[in-house]
Order: C-alpha cells, then sequence, then structure tokens
C-alpha cells in the first residue's frame, strides 16, 4: 500500500496537521517507508487469533454516581490561550 | 560522597542524621546545575528545598516512613501542579498543570523532594532522546552517543548521579532501552500495576510508568511507593501491594531461566551478546537452570507495535488543538486555521509522522488490514510468552541490538523503530521486564533483559538484586 | 402521487443521573458556564474516564422496557473528529457492541390503529459541550459544562412512514423514559433530542438516498420538519434531479430546513474500541435486579386500564401516556371511585384546567385526593354533575375543601322529595301549553321542563330525580 502526495494531505487534513508543499514529496517518502514496514502485517498468517485490545482480562469498573469535583473553573482557565465571559474562545465558526 | 549512595543507604543516613535531606538536596541540585547532559527541562530548586525543610521537620519528630526527604528527577510526562509538564514538546511548553497525576501525588504524600522535571523524547516516542524539542539528552558515558529514549533525561540523570532515582515511562521500551544505554536499572512493571492517570498518554494500552535506579533493591523501595490501584484509572488493576523488597534475598537455586533462541540471530552486535552470555553463565553459576524458548512471533512485534502505537497515539493527541490549554498558534483566522498551524507549530516531526500513520491506519477501509490485523498479533505474542511461562520462569535475553549510538547517526524512522525488536512484545503482552547492567561494550554499557509473567515483579527484582550482589557492573559510574 | 416516505429517528436522550458518564462533575442544567467541567471533561493531558454505574443501570432499564437484546460484554469505541466543544477530540460512543440491541415499541396512530416500530439499537456515549456564536462577533464561545453527560443514543428502524407516525413514535419514548424515570423528557433545555432521517422512494423501489434533520426541539417542529423534507426531495426528483445525502438544520422561524456547512463533513470517524475503558459486563443478576425494578410500563397499564377498569382503548391511551397523569388518576380509582366517571373528570375539567393555565398536573392546585372527594360528591348524589363542575373551578381558585365550598354556597342537592314534588307540579301547572304539546308527543320538551325545574331549584335538584319525577306526572 503506497500513498502518493494527494492521499498523504487527505491523511494530514483528517489529523488537522498540514504540510507545506515543499515538504509533501519528502513527508509522503517517509511514510511510504514506515507503511512498508507495517504492511509486513499482511504477510502474517493470525489464524483464528482473537484481536487482543487490553493486555489484562478485565471488565470495566463502575463508579458510584457521585458528585465528586469541585468547581476550579477560576484555575483552569487562567491556563487557557484565549477566554471571555467564563468562555474558551475560538475564531467564529460557522455552521 | 553522598551522591554515590543507594537510596536505600541514603535512606538510612537521614534517619541516623548522617545528612539532612536539605544538604542532599542542595548536593543535588548543584550537581544538576553543573551537568551538561541537558538531563533536565525544569529544574525545580525553590520548591524543592522547601520540601526538603518539611521533610527534615518530619524526620527530626521520628515519625518518619521510608521515603521522606529522598529526591527525585520526575519524568516531564507527568502532570505536576503548579509546575511546568511539557511532555518534551513545544505544544505544552507554556503548560502550568493545573493537578496532580496520581503518581506525582503519591510520591509527595511520602514527603518525597522532586529535584525538577526530566527531559524526553516528545510525547514518548523515540529511542533516543533526539525528538525533544528542548534538545538531545547526552549519554553520560560518553557524550557523543544517545542515552536512549523516551526516558533519556531520566536514565541520564540517575546514571550521572545527579538524582538517586528518576521516574520513566515505558511503551515500547523506554525505560529498559535508556537503561541499558546508560547503565542503570530501569523496570516497568506489569501493565495496570501503576496508574495512568496524569501520565500523559501516548498509546493507552501499552503505557506504564516505573522507576529508573541504580540498583534492584532502589528500585523494589521505589515500586512499594508508586504501585496501586487508583479509581481514577479503569485500566488500573485492583490488585494489593506485596512489599518488593521483602523476598529480594532468596536463592536463585533452580530457577529455570528462558533464552529465547529468536534473540540471538544475527542482527545482535557482538559485543552485545558478548555480555549477555557471560550474564547467563553468571546466573548458571548461582544455580539457575538455562532453557531455550521459542517466541516465534517475535519478529512481528515491530510492525504490530508500529501501528498499534500510533494508532492510539493519533486519538489520545487530538486533544492539542489550541483551544482549553498548549500552544495556540498566533492570529488563527478561523477554526480550520486554528487548529492546522497550532498542531503544525506545536508538535515535533516524529510526532506528527505517528499521528499520520495511526489516522492513516484507523480510517476507512483500513481498519482491519491494519488496527485490528496488529491486535490478533498481539494475541499471538500474548500466546506466544503463555507458552513458554509454563516451561520457564523468567526470559532473558537483550534489551538492545547495540550498545549507546552516535548522536545524529540514525536518521530514518525505521532504522529507529528496527531497534526496537526486544522490548516491544513485552508491552504488547502487557508483562513486566527490566534492564539490569550486565557489561560493558566499547566502553558502553549494555543491559540484560529480565522479563517474567504477569505480575511477577518480585521474582524479577529477586533475579536481579542476586545478580548484583555476584557482580559489579550495576556500581560502575561515568563520574566520580 | 405513488411517493413513499421512509423515516427513521435517532433520539438522543439525556440520562438523569447526578454526575456526568465518565466523572464526578454534576451534571445540573442553568450552572455558570464552565462550573461543572472538571479536569476529564476539559480534556487535559493524562486524564482518564470512570464508568457512571447509574448510566449503565439506566441503559438497562430502557432496553428491558422495550425486550430488547442486552449485550452482556459491550465495548465504548471512539468517534474521532474535531470541533471546539468536542474538547478530547473524540466522542467516547459505542460502535460495533452497544450495550442495547434489537427491540420494539408499538405506538397508537391517530385512527387507533397500533403499529409496532422496531428499534435497532440504543447505546451510552457522551454528550459534548455548547457553542455560542452570539456571544461575540468574531469568535465562537465554549461552554462545556454539558460536555461528558450521559446520552442513550436510541435509533429507530426505518419504519415509519409519515410525519405523525413519527411524532407518535418521538411521543412514545418521550413518555417512555420519563415512565422509567430515566430522563426528564424537558426538550427545551436539550434532554431530550430527535433527529430524523427522512427519504423517499416510488412503492416498489430500493431506497432513496436519506437527509438528516436535526435542531428539532419540540414535536410540532418535528412533523412541520419532516413534511417540508418530503416535500422538498419529492419536488428535488420529479424535476429529475436527485437527493444529496447531507444534514440539514432545522429553521422554525422561518419554517425550512437548510443544508448545514457541517462539521462532520465528509468525516472518517476511525471508530476504535477506547483504550481507555474495559468491556461492561452485565450479568445476568443485575439484570433481573432491574428488570424487578422497573414500574409498570405505559403499555401493561393501558391494557390493565382497558380489562380490569373497562375503559375504553382511547381513554386508556390518554391516561397512560404520561406518568404523572397515570399516577394521579391511579391515586383516585384506588380510593374507589368510578373508573368511567374520574377518567372523564381526568381527561376532560382537569386537563382543560391544567391546559388553560398551563400547569404540569404535579403543581395542581387541585390534588388527586381533593379530586377524589369531589368525584365522590357526585357518586353520593351530595351534587350534581353540573354544580361539581362550579365546585371545581371554586376549588381551583383556593376557595377549600369540597365539603367546605358546597357548605358555604350551599350547593347541596335537593333531597326533600315532597318539596320537589311540589315545585314540579308549579312548573307543570305554570305550562299548561308545553304540558300539552309534549302529551301530544313533542318529546323534545322534557328538556324545558327539566330546565324550569332546575331553574327553580337553583341548581340544585337532582337531575336523575327530576326526569324521573317529571315523567311520571306529564304522562
Amino acid at each position: 500500500m503506497s500513498l502518493d502526495n494527494n492521499k498523504v494531505k487527505e491523511i494530514a487534513y483528517l489529523a488537522r496537521l498540514s504540510i507545506e508543499n515543499s515538504e509533501l514529496e519528502q513527508s509522503t517518502k517517509e511514510l511510504n517507508n514506515i507503511l512498508s514496514l507495517m504492511d509486513q502485517l499482511g504477510e502474517i498468517d493470525t489464524g483464528d487469533a482473537e484481536p487482543m485490545a487490553h493486555p489484562l482480562e478485565m471488565s470495566q469498573r463502575l463508579r458510584d454516581d457521585q458528585v465528586t469535583e469541585d468547581d476550579l473553573s477560576e484555575e483552569f482557565q487562567e491556563i487557557a490561550p484565549k477566554t471571555g465571559n467564563n468562555h474558551f474562545l475560538v475564531p467564529t465558526v460557522i455552521e | 560522597m553522598m551522591h554515590n549512595l543507594t537510596i536505600a543507604e541514603q535512606i538510612k543516613g537521614l534517619k541516623s542524621r548522617d545528612f539532612s535531606s536539605l544538604e542532599l538536596t542542595e548536593h543535588y541540585l548543584s550537581r544538576i546545575d553543573d551537568s551538561e547532559l541537558n538531563a533536565f527541562i525544569s529544574v525545580t530548586s525553590e520548591q524543592a528545598l522547601t520540601q526538603a525543610k518539611m521533610a527534615d521537620s518530619i524526620l527530626a519528630k521520628g515519625n518518619a516512613s521510608g521515603l521522606t526527604g529522598i529526591p527525585y528527577a520526575h519524568k516531564d510526562i507527568f502532570c505536576t501542579k503548579g509546575v511546568k509538564t511539557s511532555a518534551g514538546s513545544k505544544m505544552l511548553d507554556s503548560f502550568i498543570s493545573p493537578y496532580d497525576a496520581t503518581l506525582s501525588e503519591k510520591l509527595n504524600s511520602q514527603n518525597m523532594v522532586m529535584l525538577g522535571k526530566t527531559n524526553m523524547d516528545e510525547f514518548a516516542m523515540g529511542s533516543s532522546n533526539e525528538n525533544s524539542y528542548y534538545g538531545s539528552v547526552k549519554n553520560p558515558w560518553d557524550t557523543k552517543k544517545v542515552p536512549g529514549g523516551s526516558s533519556g533525561g531520566s536514565a541520564a540523570a540517575v546514571a550521572s548521579r545527579i538524582s538517586p532515582f528518576a521516574t520513566g515511562t515505558d511503551t515500547g521500551g523506554s525505560i529498559r532501552q535508556p537503561a541499558s544505554l546508560c547503565g542503570i536499572t530501569g523496570l516497568k512493571p506489569t501493565y495496570g500495576r501503576i496508574s495512568r492517570y496524569g501520565m500523559i498518554a501516548y498509546a493507552s494500552s501499552l503505557d506504564q510508568a516505573g522507576p529508573m535506579t541504580r540498583t534492584a533493591e532502589d528500585s523494589a523501595i521505589i515500586l512499594n511507593a508508586m504501585a496501586g490501584f487508583d479509581e481514577r484509572d479503569s485500566t488500573s488493576a485492583n490488585k494489593s501491594v506485596p512489599d518488593y523488597t521483602k523476598n529480594l534475598s532468596k536463592s536463585l537455586k533452580g530457577l529455570k531461566i528462558g533464552l529465547p533462541k529468536e534473540y540471538f540471530s544475527e542482527g545482535l552486535d557482538k559485543g552485545v551478546e558478548r555480555v549477555i552470555i557471560q550474564a547467563i553463565k553468571d546466573y548458571e553459576a548461582m544455580g539457575a537452570e538455562i532453557i531455550e524458548v521459542s517466541l516465534p512471533n517475535s519478529m512481528n512485534a515491530i510492525p504490530a507495535y508500529y501501528i498499534v502505537a500510533p494508532c492510539e497515539c493519533s486519538s489520545n493527541l487530538s486533544r492539542f488543538d489550541g483551544v482549553r490549554y498548549g500552544y495556540r498558534c498566533d492570529d488563527p483566522k478561523d477554526l480550520n486555521d486554528l487548529y492546522l498551524r497550532s498542531r503544525s507549530e506545536g508538535f515535533g516531526d516524529e510526532v506528527k509522522r505517528r499521528i499520520m500513520i495511526g489516522a492513516y491506519a484507523l480510517s476507512a477501509g483500513y481498519y482491519d488490514a491494519y488496527y485490528l490485523k496488529a491486535q490478533k498479533v498481539r494475541q499471538l505474542i500474548s500466546e506466544d510468552f503463555k507458552k513458554a511461562f509454563k516451561e520457564v520462569d523468567v526470559i532473558m535475553g537483550p534489551v538492545s541490538p547495540t550498545p549507546a549510538f552516535e548522536l545524529g547517526s540514525i536518521k530514518d524512522s525505521v532504522s529507529m523503530y528496527l531497534a526496537d525488536i526486544y522490548t516491544l512484545s513485552v508491552n504488547l503482552a502487557g508483562l513486566p521486564g527490566m534492564s539490569i547492567p550486565a557489561g560493558f561494550s566499547d566502553n558502553l554499557p549494555i543491559g540484560l533483559q529480565l522479563i517474567g509473567n504477569h505480575w511477577s515483579e518480585e521474582l524479577l527484582l529477586n533475579t536481579a538484586h542476586q545478580f548484583q550482589l555476584k557482580t559489579d557492573w550495576h556500581n560502575a559510574s561515568p563520574v566520580d | 402521487m405513488t411517493w413513499e416516505t421512509v423515516i427513521g429517528l435517532e433520539i438522543h436522550s439525556q440520562l438523569k443521573t447526578k454526575s456526568k458518564i465518565f466523572s464526578g462533575a454534576s451534571t445540573a442544567f442553568g450552572a455558570t458556564a464552565n462550573t461543572q467541567a472538571c479536569a476529564v471533561d476539559l480534556g487535559f493531558p493524562g486524564v482518564l474516564p470512570v464508568l457512571n454505574q447509574e448510566a449503565v443501570k439506566m441503559a438497562l432499564r430502557f432496553g428491558l422496557s422495550i425486550n430488547a437484546t442486552i449485550n452482556k460484554n459491550s465495548i465504548f469505541a471512539r468517534k474521532n473528529y474535531f470541533y471546539p466543544d468536542l474538547p478530547k477530540g473524540y466522542q467516547i460512543s459505542q460502535f460495533e457492541i452497544p450495550i442495547v440491541g434489537n427491540g420494539v415499541i408499538d405506538i397508537s396512530l391517530e385512527d387507533g390503529e397500533n403499529k409496532i416500530v422496531g428499534i435497532t439499537r440504543a447505546h451510552l456515549e457522551e454528550d459534548a459541550g455548547k457553542s455560542i456564536h452570539d456571544m461575540y462577533d468574531e469568535f465562537t464561545a465554549i461552554d462545556l459544562n454539558r460536555a461528558g453527560t450521559p446520552l442513550l443514543e436510541i435509533v429507530s428502524d426505518p419504519d415509519m412512514s409519515n410525519a405523525k407516525e413519527a411524532v407518535a413514535y418521538a411521543k412514545k419514548i418521550h413518555a417512555l423514559v420519563q415512565y422509567i424515570d430515566i430522563c426528564d423528557g424537558n426538550m427545551q433545555e436539550g434532554s431530550f433530542r430527535c433527529d430524523a432521517n427522512v427519504s423517499v422512494r416510488k412503492h416498489g423501489d430500493k431506497l432513496g438516498t436519506r437527509a438528516e434533520l436535526k435542531n428539532i426541539n419540540s414535536f410540532k417542529f418535528l412533523e412541520k420538519a419532516i413534511n417540508l423534507e418530503v416535500e422538498r426531495q419529492i419536488d428535488i426528483l420529479e424535476d429529475g434531479g436527485s437527493v444529496v445525502q447531507e444534514t440539514r438544520l432545522y429553521d422554525s422561524i422561518k419554517n425550512e430546513t437548510r443544508s448545514m456547512r457541517s462539521k462532520e463533513e465528509a468525516n472518517d470517524y476511525r471508530y476504535f474500541p477506547d483504550p481507555d475503558l474495559l468491556p461492561v459486563a452485565i450479568s445476568e443478576e443485575v439484570l433481573l435486579e432491574i428488570k424487578k425494578s422497573l414500574p409498570e410500563l405505559p403499555t401493561e397499564k393501558k391494557l390493565r386500564f382497558v380489562e380490569k377498569l373497562g375503559l375504553s382503548s382511547y381513554d386508556a391511551e390518554i391516561l397512560t401516556s404520561q406518568k404523572e397523569v397515570a399516577d394521579y388518576f391511579e391515586i383516585i380509582i384506588n380510593k374507589g371511585a368510578d373508573a368511567k366517571l374520574s377518567a372523564n373528570w381526568v381527561m376532560g375539567e382537569l386537563s382543560a384546567a391544567l391546559n388553560k393555565n398551563q400547569v404540569e398536573i404535579n403543581d395542581s392546585p387541585i390534588s388527586a385526593n381533593e379530586l377524589f372527594s369531589l368525584i365522590s360528591r357526585i357518586t353520593d348524589s351530595t351534587i350534581s354533575g353540573k354544580i361539581a363542575k362550579d365546585v371545581f373551578k371554586l376549588m381551583w381558585e383556593g376557595n377549600g375543601s369540597v365539603d367546605e365550598i358546597i357548605e358555604k354556597q350551599g350547593l347541596k342537592q335537593m333531597t326533600d322529595t315532597n318539596a320537589l314534588e311540589s315545585i314540579i307540579d308549579d312548573v307543570i301547572s305554570n305550562n299548561l301549553d308545553q304540558v300539552q304539546q309534549f302529551r301530544d308527543g313533542n318529546l323534545k320538551l322534557l328538556g324545558f321542563f327539566v330546565g324550569q325545574v332546575m331553574k327553580a331549584t337553583q341548581g340544585k335538584a337532582n337531575p336523575k330525580q327530576v326526569n324521573q319525577v317529571l315523567n311520571e306526572k306529564l304522562t
């Protein structure tokens, strides 16, 4: 599976990363290099092995439905890039 | 010299008032100041001195617990309240964490003294600590060489004795490999042993914190303080914590040691091989039985890991978007611009590569061929170990195929990835693993890897400790 | 004219837990922005989710009440996309294995017919925060209080064929989630949100391309939006065009739908199991315990009202559609009141008064006990049904209890038969013409006589008695 420049641009956008056109060629080469490593997976016969999402066989623990968190909004907003009127601000979004 | 004492010795020294925590702390802070290894991103001197004084007053009262007053270096991947937490990245260069990781809380509650946050590969992605926004870390044994990564700063700090121990994290070998390259003892416990809450996530199903010390005994002491169930982490195991220092002195007679035949093939450097084989002989002399085992899916660990980890990280790193904290680009003109520039300017190249690989592997049409397939291979690798552990107690082998390499010598990602061959499968299977100093090649340290079955940290520490009673490698120092 | 409509509804029901699905922050409505968004909700580096037990129980309550398959090991998955009110850059949801599988629910249509609607699945997920676009000119303001609130997303099969059916289904689910106490159903506050997937096709053709309608916060708008959309799609197709698969926002002011410049445009969500969470195991014991704790469901209650209380299907449907109404009604019945009479009063006078004054039944100034007393006074002939309406009005305005009002206003029905007879005799003797006409066959005049008697007795005569005596004396 080899990626072309356009596909790389697509993937980058999916991850909200931008690649300068001048670097695109290089990035594509690097990614393809890594991909050929990953493609080795295709040659492995995994038989009927189940996919392993977690190394430990545990079930999800459940939490009591209690309010345990205090209002720390002031401290949290102190480190935010831009806030106003208790809100986090981003450039206007048009829906 | 205080810095040549082990933690066990420092604890005694503090208790018998041979020196105070303040003296110990000032000593280390001064050594850190003189160090040119770039092992630290932040040095928290003021806070450290305050903590040391507090520790001294507790020690004076006579009811101090084990680690009171012991200084340590904290990998900059752990959130520390009120202190910069950067994960080695420009993205978090301005991030003063508003909360403490569980691990940070635990060590604080022991009244320990945090010297500072150590340098690391950005977001834990790397094997040489050359991927840090804050510059590379140097190997104390040869400053032209890499210390290993991603916990390169922690390893260099402990090896150069500018901190008695350091915390590290290991996702594909990031504790064990730098420990090996710097000649110290590094332990990655069983997945779920130590809380991940507040530990900036790289690959959630693989990440695990662990102690980096000079000795196995020190490692056991620290593990006692780090381990334990945390209700804030759903992947934290609800298993009691034994006293890891209790059974260090058990005899190794009859211990069955497995040597995977796949680990001793052509790629292995001759110098490394020599050291490992000698170490095995030493174990034989202690009464252990050496058995050949097979881990047939070993080589498959590389493609499996380099799909699972990027997939998980591509999602874990989506939260870095310039909205609520961290780096935001200047004058974003719209939302897309905000995302694209904040992320592209904030992340380094290796991080961006892995995010893109992950995004691709999870995208429509590729999920089955990559992510799902990788998780199946993971199952196979896990079964290999299960089978092997039916015949042996501990598996041993190299940590890294070569000793520390030159800074800047490995330019392409894939070559760097291939060097993780011995460590990756341990994370994929969630098993505990250690690296202990076992010798030198070309004057550079070589580590021996010990791999145990789930929850066998006691056995691993015992096995490591016995080796350190019989050999002197762990006492070798690149400094006076 | 042979266009068929296919509608499926996706309903997001906010579960009324105290804390969020994955964190211990409060879910209370109306707090100052961002004061109920903790570190986990804000997606700080290193934070982790832990699952709220109550959210799981509520999802199971729903699953059991629609007789659905319960998946004993469901998985949380990450739905990855970028939007400022989605702090982690992914939403924790369920994808391949949701907690609730296939179920069914029956709905009553306007013509009294029943229809069975299939429910494909219901899964747990976290809500996103809120984006406010009109607070600033150059900025969008983000409030993350809502981020992390538990949602149950209920997906219907595409079984509905017109807007009215869709509304009936939505109303049924709306009533059900309140019945089983998992959601407060407050559509104004956003606790219950309906999205409709609408497509049209010619009879016999395969399914047409569907559009998704969002931003609908009332049943009235749901019906309007669907009808608009059906028209729009038919227009396009009849003109030879084709329908684009897209998301459309309903604008209730302009009464139109428009294409959303979507945050989800061409999005590849890259679903994968969330590695911070483990499979949710549900045991038989837990299911049994929850099943036992479920209240009598609307369908069962309706059946009981029809079979045991003898009410009509129509009446039973109305009385059981909201739990508060059913509960109110049952208090009255359980005290021994006549079912039909009580049904008439609850659906008639009470309902009218509640609607007129925009009051919910739980806030009714006349309690169920008090209404029972009123009904008893009719049954025991203390007052007539007509007088009872006056008493009702006075009770509503807070003029005291039933008996107090009857006493004070002197409204007791006449019981003295002799007095009544003499009044009737008077009426007859004063209206001899009409008596003759009645005897000649104009039987309708009975009403006139009854009216006269009621007037003479100021309404206090017992109408039944009046009728009876009049009939005797006139014939």
